[in-house]
């Protein structure tokens, strides 16, 4: 579907509505993630605000695409984005990680319709990915399955399992996104565990393989849409993305990676940071 | 003869040399193609085991509903969990030590927690292994999968029942483990034998009874061998085939313990969380009374062959008259 200019305008102002939610929720959790979920919110808002075939009043539609989330842990930015979305209330977001809530810690399919499958053990998403889109060419369907993918879970065997099988089954109807921030809890990816050279790692298996900007909204469109006429191979879309996007003091700093502003004056700064788009415009609130 | 006529076990069921002998995990791929036939949406995945876990039937008769693995029983499971998400209800095999061994988190998630339809399948359970050792002997498995919430655990005692199990996996719906053992065990069920998932049944009930054994698997043979000896000493005996560890049979379970006033548990594995401790479990809450348990004591296996195994750690029929006759002057 053509993305013009006037849309990739609404897509980013969505985007920056998301992140605001994503600030406000992790404030009110008061733990979670920050950088790996801000830095994704431009494709969470792509993907469910311009890609996915989706029915947000009907989770359960049987030819809906597939959204599966392998790193759980970012939850916060997906819940934000499904709220915004239309599959519950914005309001909502604020019982994140509480007692009674359906916004568990790490997305719990059972709890909230819309979640395809639970998770947060790290290396498992794809796999999973990788069986429905197998079922479904099974039953000949034409809808599309989404991984969204950490690039510090490519430390783990059953990720490569899965990237194999993919490969080998030439699964047309799989697409992979990768969340290439290059950090992980304990620090850069390249430090921990070299990953590069990722593209040639995944071409080496079989899957076609796209580079793109993240936070460029037509240019990750343009990615999926090649991904979606690539025959006989799976796809994987390496993501370049800036952890912490939007908030100056955590953009790239992977002490952000597992927490969430808490001091009064972080939490202004991120809210102004976002409100502000880093200074290009004036703050609602200013 | 105090064999429960209403079992419809075989003839002759105490002469072992009689008695046809079959590997258990046949049963898994009579059952497994049957339910094949019967839904279409069954599907089975193997991780480079399709021979020994008997998979293989299904393959060559459903080819495009069968997925190779290679060996990786992580992606077994999860791979399955994605293909239960679109509707199919895979059965996942390969070695208990692997799979539900290896997979044990990613069953766990992707499957329990989840509440997927997936049955899995664990070859080559138990010490009757055999000459594999220790290695592929699994011996924990009962404990970490009835640990689970949602999963219901299995074992059945022989290729008949084998069959029974896994084709009633089929409409159970959410995960079910099912343990087969390898070597080749006495055939002593029939097509007719009563079997449901979750239901335990009286095998033998002699006169007056003092003790209940409880077995599962391969083990509920040797338990009809030692009843006919204690019965030959003049000592009643009840027996259970308790095949469905999870969820237990409970008011088969306690109402033995009343009419016998001691159990025996046995099994081909650890004494620590199997099937003896679930059914401790039971007996302590509602009617303590005492029990021993028959299983391995806290030890690896080693090579051998499966009599030679059986003996050796403790399981074989002596050891359970002993145990038998233990828990009765514990009273």
């Amino acid at each position: 579907m053509h993305l013009h200019d006037d849309k990739i305008k609404e897509l980013e102002e969505t985007a920056n509505k998301i992140r605001e939610s994503l600030i406000d929720e992790l404030v009110e959790a008061g733990s979670g993630h920050s950088a790996g979920p801000l830095g994704m919110a431009d494709i969470f808002t792509l993907l469910y605000f311009h890609t996915l075939k989706h029915d947000p009043k009907n989770p359960d539609w049987e030819d809906r695409d597939r959204l599966v989330l392998s790193n759980g842990h970012i939850c916060p930015i997906q819940y934000a984005a499904m709220a915004h979305a239309g599959y519950f209330p914005v309001e909502e977001l604020k019982t994140l990680r509480k007692f009674g809530t359906r916004l568990q810690g790490h997305p719990h399919r059972t709890s909230l319709p819309g979640i395809e499958t639970t998770s947060g053990p790290l290396g498992s998403g794809l796999s999973q990915a990788v069986g429905m889109a197998i079922a479904s060419r099974m039953d000949g369907k034409k809808n599309f399955i989404y991984c969204l993918m950490s690039d510090g879970e490519h430390d783990a065997g059953q990720t490569w399992e899965a990237v194999m099988l993919a490969g080998r089954e030439k699964l047309w109807n799989l697409i992979g996104i990768i969340d290439r921030n290059n950090i992980q809890i304990d620090g850069m990816t390249e430090d921990i565990m070299p990953l590069e050279p990722f593209r040639a790692k995944y071409g080496a298996f079989g899957w076609h393989v796209i580079d793109a900007n993240g936070h460029d909204f037509m240019n990750m469109h343009m990615a999926i849409e090649q991904a979606q006429v690539v025959q006989e191979k799976p796809t994987v879309i390496i993501a370049h993305t800036i952890p912490g996007k939007g908030v100056a003091y955590m953009e790239r700093d992977y002490l952000w990676h597992g927490k969430p502003p808490t001091k009064p004056e972080e939490i202004k700064q991120a809210l102004h940071d976002l409100r502000t788009l880093g200074g290009r415009i004036q703050s609602e609130h200013q | 003869m105090s064999i429960n006529k209403k079992a419809n076990l075989v003839e002759n069921i105490l002469e072992l040399e009689k008695l046809e002998q079959v590997p258990i995990r046949n049963g898994y791929g009579e059952g497994l193609v049957e339910a094949g036939e019967k839904y279409p949406s069954v599907v089975a995945l193997c991780a480079d085991l399709t021979e020994s876990t008997r998979t293989e039937a299904f393959a060559k008769k459903f080819p495009d509903r069968f997925v190779q693995m290679g060996v990786a029983e992580q992606n077994l499971a999860s791979v399955a969990s994605g293909m239960a998400a679109m509707g199919k209800i895979p059965y996942i095999s390969s070695y208990a030590m692997f799979s539900p061994g290896r997979n044990w988190e990613q069953i766990r998630t992707t499957i329990c927690y989840n509440e997927r339809h997936v049955i899995i399948a664990g070859a080559h359970a138990g010490i009757s292994v055999g000459p594999d050792g220790a290695t592929h002997q699994a011996i924990e498995d009962i404990a970490i999968t009835r640990v689970i919430a949602n999963m219901t655990v299995i074992a059945p005692s022989d290729v008949h029942e084998a069959h029974k199990a896994t084709f009633a996996a089929a409409s159970l719906g959410g995960p079910v483990y099912i343990r087969f053992a390898r070597e080749k065990t006495p055939v002593y069920t029939t097509p007719d034998t009563p079997f449901e998932i979750g239901r335990a049944e009286i095998f033998w009930e002699g006169k007056d009874p003092k003790v209940a054994l409880v077995a599962c698997g391969p083990s509920v043979h040797n338990a009809l061998l030692a009843a006919k000896k204690l019965s030959e000493e003049g000592i009643g005996v009840v027996i259970i085939n308790n095949h469905t560890i999870k969820p237990m049979d409970e008011k088969t379970i306690i109402d033995v313990a009343k009419k016998t006033g001691a159990l025996v548990t046995i099994e081909e594995h650890q004494i620590n969380g199997g099937m003896g401790s679930a059914v401790a479990e039971v007996i302590t809450r509602n009617i303590p009374v005492p029990i021993e348990f028959v299983g391995v004591q806290n030890r690896f296996g080693e090579s051998g062959t499966p009599i030679e195994l059986v003996e050796k750690l403790g399981m074989g029929v002596d050891s359970i008259v002993q145990a038998a006759k233990k828990v009765i002057q514990r009273k």
